[in-house]
């Protein structure tokens, strides 16, 4: 449950472009026509290198199991941090390093 | 704006079809969530241009796992980069999907999720702009089963 799974390049040049790839098994529970309680992430961050270069703020209309895809410039040294947090604080993390040469 | 016409004559018709077979028709403010949600986010702002390539099926089988992927045609340096990407659907419960916030760490203002539809409907997505303009582009997408049971 709720388990971040995150494909990136184990290594790239400095300044060439990575594909990121997220993936976080989650119901996204709107509660609008279930009887179930509401159960949503609020928002998705990508940080690198301590920086902020990616989020999402999730509405009714994003899907259950939420994944994205996008496309960075990598830079040294290539630690990456994925956050989902869920609207009642909880804060589910993934952490991943390229070898930026 | 065209494209607001389209959809509200669509809504009207809808709403008359719906009236023929005996069914409540269309809440006016259930039409009329998106274009609030819509005027929020562009904050008496103009629509300026229509760059933006959408990637969204005509017909998907299951609304509830619809890829989409958005494209706008920008360097994405400081000086000149998308600062945010809005997704709203004119015809689901809520009119939010969702909001993107680029930077210009990123080498291309290309995005890829996967989003609900309730039913056949158009998708509006907004581009701001570092610059503070706004772009818009529109998708129509039918489906086959809706996807906000949940």
């Amino acid at each position: 449950m709720s388990t971040p799974r995150v494909r990136l390049p184990r290594s790239a040049a400095a300044g060439e472009e990575i594909e990121v790839r997220t993936l976080i098994d989650h119901p996204m529970i709107t509660a609008v026509s279930s009887d179930d309680p509401r159960d949503m992430l609020a928002n998705f961050t990508a940080t690198m290198n301590g920086e902020t270069v990616f989020t999402y703020d999730f509405g009714n209309g994003s899907a259950a199991n939420p994944t994205f895809t996008f496309y960075l410039r990598a830079a040294a040294p290539g630690d990456f941090t994925f956050v989902w947090t869920h609207e009642d604080g909880t804060e589910f993390r993934a952490e991943e390093s390229v070898a930026v040469s | 704006m065209t494209i607001e016409r389209r959809i509200l004559l669509k809504a009207g018709a809808a709403t008359a079809a719906l009236a023929l077979v005996g069914s409540a028709p269309l809440r006016a403010d259930e039409v009329n969530a998106w274009q609030d949600w819509r005027d929020q986010i562009l904050d008496e702002r103009e629509v300026v241009g229509d760059g933006i390539v959408l990637g969204l099926p005509a017909v998907a089988e299951n609304g509830a796992q619809v890829p989409l992927t958005i494209r706008v045609d920008s360097p994405m340096t400081v000086d000149d980069h998308v600062r945010t990407i809005h997704i709203i659907a004119t015809r689901n419960p809520a009119p939010e999907i969702g909001t993107f916030h680029l930077t210009p760490s990123l080498t291309r203002a290309e995005v890829m999720t996967r989003i609900r539809i309730a039913e056949e409907q158009e998708i509006i997505v907004l581009a701001e702009l570092s610059d503070g303009r706004v772009l818009q582009q529109t998708a129509s997408i039918i489906v086959s089963i809706g996807g906000c049971a949940t």
